[in-house]
């Protein structure tokens, strides 16, 4: 838990004055313009008579301060406009704010009344850098017309106190020591309530630094009888720097479907264990067609009793959610588990789902058995794929490049194709080629250089007939500068045997001897 | 490899094989819709492109026999299965997409697998596969894998699911098979091109049908342009040498 800890990287966004920025928003107006070129003050009624929540500039200017009566703001400044403060309409701002944050990372969580947080572990390369993701964030909400401070750190805590504290747009990278950076804010930095800092105040604990210096065990006496974090400095100094575990609520959160068996008798043979996947499956199946959604990738989770927990993943070519391709697909990934004293749980997660319409039933094999009807393309790629790896089963696509060997690449069967301007129909390629080009030994060539006889593969070749060259010069944006050309020839042998040869590089050249032949391809 | 065709006489079941297809069928002839099952064998050298070559072409050939369907009125877009072992692989080359006959090209899934068992495992889920136009195996020699049950399981699997199925043997000796058509192919020296005559021509074949249930066996010299045309008159001497005997065969 500390490992994955310290290895992220939290961005913590303070917006200063969310409920002044909302209401200038609402107005239609830019700060110190019309209305809020004039005192101003959002008010909170409670229980003793109304009370600022915020008040803009020229408010602040004026007298007027957060927390203080309206009615003594009054006496200081007459003609204060309120406006009533709206803490529920600012929420549901900040929420939303918090869903189009997760530009700059994968979650993000609300820090209320005011604050966002941002996870954003691992995706600064994106943006160019921390930095450049920071200027980025700033950018954003300031064309927004929101007020805001920010700085990333490995913990919420950290990020939070950097935010409201520390300098503006303060990172605090992997190796630095938080204890260091973070001695000379203020111990509000600690997200603390009001009188907790009254009583540090009291005690003198005016710097994180200074909580450091007191014995640790005179603070755990003298906060014994705080429990929640907020109330207990050492808790969120903990926090701050990683040593306990900050939960945070994220606010979009992706439910992956999941379905479970606890066995009531541990299982330890493959038997049982494949009944109790096909069970799950089943589940699954339920699962998923009622959410109208179809599994790519699904794991599967057995605990056993020693403590251990074995983790088999698959992943589909297509959405899919049939019960009997799901177990089938797992069948052969669970034969090697080493159940030793037994399986108590068994769990199965589809962590990456996409939509799959319910669709209609096969009505011309309606009768048959499923066996019978044949499988579907992607459920064929789907087992082909568990058995003998994603590496081979694939299929060729042009790739720009001259090189022959390098114009075709491999990706996945049923991924889609990329839209492509390779236009070199005209050119005659052979059926197959060679992974590796084999060098033939030439006998006797003709004038012009082309073999006349050849040896290949121990069998001696008459080259009949032949057209080219084709020359094919190195790429040097993509490779060293002494690769030689290629003169490409197809030619026919005595037998009719096509193949398609090559010189590598030419006489005098500078880049090599005398050049060598060389076999690539194979005519059909 | 196995000694030439014409070297060897013909046995007893083959010339049994003969009777029963002149009897049965007429001679084997390109652009023929032929059974409703294809599954064939074909044999032929790694050192060449031959075998992959020709099951391409009779698997166009089929598809394009099969087109004046009237209920298909779009053409056949399935993808297509190539499963190769690693030995086929290293001695005869990969797949290579701009080599491919045009309107096969994007449709293509090739299999690179380790063991002629996985390979027969690739070829049969392939088979059972009701979205694939066909399949075309590729497997060097003889491996112990590959016996009578597995080839005719491999048979039933394209029987049942209808979908055809060629098995190009590299580098192989005639074994026991259930396939339905078994051929024998080589290289032959193709047509000069109209504009170059240097240059090489259209792929030309000396195929050999030696057993077939619905046809006679038979020698052609194939030549596959786009289209598979089947010439018998234009053969070298040494396959004239090898049809009379044939011939004789036959006629025993």
């Amino acid at each position: 838990m500390l490992e994955g800890a310290s290895s992220r990287r939290i961005l913590g966004i303070w917006l200063r004055v969310l409920a002044l920025d909302r209401w200038r928003l609402g107005e239609g107006l830019a700060e110190g313009e019309g209305a809020d070129a004039h005192p101003l003050a959002l008010i909170a009624e409670t229980a003793h008579g109304p009370r600022i929540a915020a008040a803009n500039a020229a408010g602040l200017t004026a007298g007027a301060q957060e927390g203080m009566m309206l009615a003594d703001a009054r006496t200081l400044c007459p003609d204060l406009t309120v406006v009533p403060s709206d803490p529920a309409g600012d929420l549901a701002f900040l929420e939303k704010l918090a869903g189009w944050a997760l530009r700059w990372g994968p979650w993000s969580a609300l820090d209320p009344p005011d604050g966002l947080l941002v996870d954003v572990t691992g995706v600064a390369h994106l943006f160019g850098g921390e930095a450049a993701l920071l200027a980025d964030a700033r950018r954003a909400f300031a064309r927004r017309r929101l007020a805001n401070r920010m700085a990333i750190a490995p913990t919420a805590g950290a990020a939070w106190a950097l935010a409201h504290h520390g300098p503006d747009g303060a990172i605090l990278r992997e190796g630095d020591d938080p204890v260091q950076r973070l001695s000379s804010l203020p111990v509000a930095a600690l997200r603390l309530d009001g009188d907790v800092l009254t009583v540090l105040r009291r005690l003198g604990l005016k710097r994180l630094g200074d909580l450091d210096a007191v014995a640790r065990d005179a603070l755990v006496r003298r906060f014994r009888n705080r429990r929640s974090a907020s109330g207990n400095p050492l808790m969120r100094m903990d926090q701050l720097l990683g040593r306990v575990p900050e939960p945070l609520l994220p606010v979009l959160v992706a439910h992956a479907p999941l379905v479970q068996r606890r066995l009531l008798e541990p299982i330890r043979h493959l038997a049982l264990l494949e009944q109790v996947v096909r069970d799950l499956s089943a589940d699954m199946e339920r699962v998923l067609e009622g959410r109208g959604e179809g599994a790519r990738r699904l794991e599967l989770g057995l605990w056993k009793v020693d403590g251990e927990l074995v983790v088999r993943k698959v992943e589909m070519a297509a959405p899919s959610r049939a019960a009997a391709h799901l177990a089938g697909l797992f069948a052969r990934r669970i034969e090697d588990v080493d159940a030793g004293f037994g399986i108590e749980m068994v769990r199965l997660r589809a962590p990456w789902c996409e939509p799959l319409d319910l669709a209609q039933g096969d009505l011309e094999h309606a009768g048959e058995e499923g066996e019978a009807r044949g499988t579907s393309l992607a459920a064929c790629v789907d087992r082909l794929t568990v058995r003998l790896g994603a590496e081979a089963v694939r299929r060729p696509v042009p790739f720009a490049s001259h090189m022959p060997e390098r114009a075709q690449r491999w990706q996945e069967p049923l991924a889609p194709l990329k839209t492509s301007q390779v236009t070199s129909d005209f050119k005659i390629r052979p059926l197959k080629m060679l992974d590796k080009p084999e060098p033939i030994s030439v006998i006797y060539e003709t004038p012009d250089g082309l073999p006349r006889r050849f040896r290949w593969r121990g069998a001696t070749h008459d080259v009949l007939r032949s057209e080219g060259p084709e020359r094919i010069a190195p790429e040097w944006w993509r490779e060293r500068g002494a690769v030689r050309l290629r003169d490409y020839y197809r030619i026919e042998d005595a037998t009719g045997r096509r193949y398609w040869i090559y010189r590598c590089g030419v006489v005098g050249d500078g880049r090599g001897g005398v050049p060598a032949w060389f076999l690539q391809g194979v005519f059909g | 490899m196995t000694s030439h065709p014409s070297l060897s006489l013909p046995t007893a079941a083959e010339l049994g094989a003969t009777r029963l297809g002149e009897q049965q069928g007429a001679r084997w002839a390109p652009g023929q819709a032929g059974e409703t099952t294809a599954h064939g064998e074909i044999f032929a050298s790694g050192d060449e492109g031959a075998g992959a070559a020709l099951a391409l072409a009779l698997a166009l050939d089929r598809q394009q026999a099969r087109a004046p369907d009237p209920l298909a009125d779009t053409p056949d877009m399935r993808m297509w299965l190539w499963v190769q072992d690693r030995k086929a692989l290293a001695r005869s080359g990969r797949p290579y997409r701009a080599g491919l006959p045009e309107s096969l090209r994007d449709r293509l899934i090739h299999v690179a697998v380790k063991s002629p068992e996985d390979a027969l495992f690739a070829l049969e889920e392939g088979l059972r596969c009701r979205d694939l136009a066909f399949v075309i195996g590729e497997i060097s020699g003889n491996p112990r894998a590959l016996d009578m049950t597995a080839s005719r399981r491999l048979g039933l699997a394209a029987e049942r699911h209808g979908v055809p199925f060629w098995l190009v043997r590299l580098d192989a000796r005639r074994d026991l098979s259930s396939a339905r058509m078994r051929w024998e192919v080589a290289s032959a020296p193709s047509l000069a091109p109209r504009w170059n005559v240097q240059a090489p021509g259209a792929p030309s074949w000396q195929a050999q049908l030696f057993r077939a249930r619905r046809h006679p066996p038979g020698q052609w010299l194939l030549r596959g342009d786009g289209r598979l045309v089947a010439e018998t008159g234009g053969a070298a001497p040494e396959l004239q040498n090898t049809l009379a005997h044939a011939k004789e065969g036959g006629g025993a």
